[in-house]
């Protein structure tokens, strides 16, 4: 159910009173500061009477340069800053970001390193999924459901803790590999997780999905069309809700995924209901992948070898080899560490909010000469004022948080 | 190391016969074309006619003191088939005094924000452009802050930023 822009009628509004018909429409600052908005962002909307004209989003109130800095810190040091910027799953921000370090590298991985990738990879999208879906029933009106969401997202972040020490900015990867192992605990940890989820997916789907009142705010509302959803780049499960199905999981087969089995969630309405249900299924698809990637976990060295030079050696090789000691040395000091071509290339991850990708051009060193990312919350904020056009202001908070807007990827 | 597209060699060698030499190269499987500036709109009017239809993204590098870069401004054009996934990683440069090259956002919609960053933070004009504001910058900036001769710590313009009191806000 799409709504057209009203046609504006001076006669309709009884006598005459020589006004132009613009002059009925009235402005709303919607944001930079507002509950609904969960982020800094900003929307001015133009309204006639309750119904949404027009919208104007403006950004860079929390914008800080990233990509500038990302020319001054290694390779790295940089990941702490991709921590913060979709920051409700920054793991997965760092997989991307060494993801792309490695494609310009040309460094391959061991395959321990690349199975447990994948599933902190994953548990980042089971809580940045719980997250965006929870708000979009926070901001409708279900606060409980929203609770449940949230709940889990503390065990994920317990998870973490327990793997790498931080429960949000967790700069986990490291150039070769990742700076801690998975111990039994954290194994552990993540098999009680994958006992209990199914049940609280069950609980929300049982409180939302045919919800009377969830259902009218959310089906019919902004609806994004496949040719739309492609020619606007729109990525993620904003575009699988159209009826895009790219999923680089699937189409660029990266780190493990080439060997689990999952199938890519998507819907064909492209309204806020069936990106909803897209987030719903790609959370239990995602609990699949990581149960078959956590049982077939292999052993062996967790980063690449000493002869890489490109990840710290193990304390072990440090005091017992001389190939650790220099390597070691050099990857410590100042003015050594690694070498990188004189090249650039465009190595992308599919993140929670859609394609995630970094374009690095090296010069030398290893710092970057230029650490592009490619945000997919700017494309899909970019889209919202095509998706609210027609209709009324309580749809604005439906649809802003159906797109998973987050400020600091949107800014960097 | 990362998936490898399938290839492109059909494009290129159209982009070839059309345009003359596209200077192909690949690196680490990802194919790449240099299109001259003034013919850049019509390439990528093939290209998205070739099947291209997803722009994954615009950006730019700024080359000043690169090693061995003719060009201070190489714009980097993001490609992608959703049909076969093939990807295509297109090059167009530009130079001071006035770097301008064509904006796409006649042919692909998602290119609009992503040239208004590139402007905000680069320069780069795009002509044809329907709505070439500041991105992430406030308005009254007057530099661009991701070329390489912008220092990293800026250039004091945040001190000449009118403060607004409560009295007159």
């Amino acid at each position: 159910m799409s709504i057209a822009p009203p046609e504006f009628d001076v006669m309709s509004r009884g006598p005459d009173t020589g006004a132009r018909s613009e002059d009925y429409l009235w402005t709303l600052n919607f944001g930079p500061q507002h509950p609904a908005t969960h982020t800094t962002l900003r929307l001015v909307l133009k309204l006639e009477g309750e119904r949404v004209v027009d919208a104007m989003p403006e950004m860079g109130y929390l914008h800080s340069g990233f990509e500038k800095i990302g020319e001054h810190l290694t390779f790295n040091q940089y990941v702490t800053v991709t921590d913060r910027m979709n920051y409700i799953s920054p793991i997965a921000n760092n997989v991307a970001w060494h993801h792309a370090v490695e494609a310009l590298l040309g460094l391959e991985l061991t395959s321990r390193c690349k199975y447990i990738r994948t599933i902190v990879a994953e548990l980042a999208r089971i809580s940045d999924h719980l997250l965006s879906n929870g708000a979009v029933g926070l901001d409708t009106g279900a606060f409980t459901f929203f609770l449940y969401a949230f709940y889990q997202r503390e065990v994920i972040y317990d998870i973490f803790e327990t793997l790498c020490g931080a429960r949000f900015t967790n700069s986990y990867t490291r150039v070769g590999g990742v700076s801690q192992d998975f111990t039994p605990l954290v194994i552990e940890k993540i098999r009680a997780f994958l006992k209990t989820v199914p049940k609280t997916l069950d609980d929300m789907e049982r409180l939302l999905t045919r919800n009377r009142i969830f259902v009218d705010r959310t089906k019919g509302v902004g609806v994004l069309t496949k040719e739309e959803a492609i020619n606007r780049s729109a990525t993620g499960p904003v575009a699988r809700a159209s009826g895009v199905t790219r999923d680089l999981r699937k189409d660029e087969p990266y780190l493990a995924y080439g060997d689990l089995d999952f199938k890519v969630a998507c819907a064909s309405a492209g309204d806020c209901y069936a990106r909803y249900l897209v987030r719903m299924q790609e959370m239990r698809e995602s609990l699949r992948i990581v149960q078959q990637a956590l049982e077939n976990l292999p052993g062996g060295p967790v980063n690449v070898g000493i002869d890489q030079r490109t990840a710290l050696p193990t304390k072990k090789q440090v005091y017992s080899s001389i190939e650790g000691t220099i390597s070691h040395f050099e990857l410590s000091m100042a003015n050594r560490g690694f070498e990188v071509p004189f090249e650039e290339s465009y190595a992308a991850i599919e993140a929670p909010n859609g394609e995630l990708g970094f374009y690095i051009v090296g010069d030398g060193d290893d710092t970057a000469y230029r650490a592009r990312c490619r945000p997919p919350s700017v494309l899909h904020f970019a889209l919202f004022p095509f998706l609210i056009r027609g209709h009324t202001l309580s749809d604005v908070v439906a649809v802003l948080g159906s797109l998973n807007i987050i400020a600091a990827e949107l800014d960097r | 190391m990362p998936h490898t597209p399938p290839a492109v060699d059909d494009v290129v060698a159209a982009l070839a016969e059309r345009f003359g030499a596209v200077e192909p190269s690949v690196y680490r499987g990802q194919t790449r074309v240099v299109i001259p500036a003034e013919v850049a709109f019509e390439a990528f009017e093939v290209l998205k006619n070739q099947g291209f239809d997803l722009l994954v993204d615009v950006t730019c590098v700024d080359y000043l003191d690169y090693k061995g870069a003719k060009h201070r401004y190489g714009l980097v054009y993001l490609l992608a088939n959703t049909a076969t996934n093939q990807r295509l990683t297109v090059r167009v440069f530009a130079d001071d005094p006035d770097p301008t090259v064509a904006s796409i956002v006649p042919l692909w919609e998602g290119a609009n924000w992503l040239e208004r960053e590139v402007w905000d933070l680069f320069g780069i004009r795009f002509e044809g452009h329907p709505d070439l504001r500041r991105l992430v910058m406030p308005d009254e900036f007057t530099a661009h802050p991701l070329r390489k001769d912008y220092p990293l710590q800026g250039r004091g313009e945040r001190h000449n930023f009118p403060v607004i009191t409560r009295d007159h806000s």
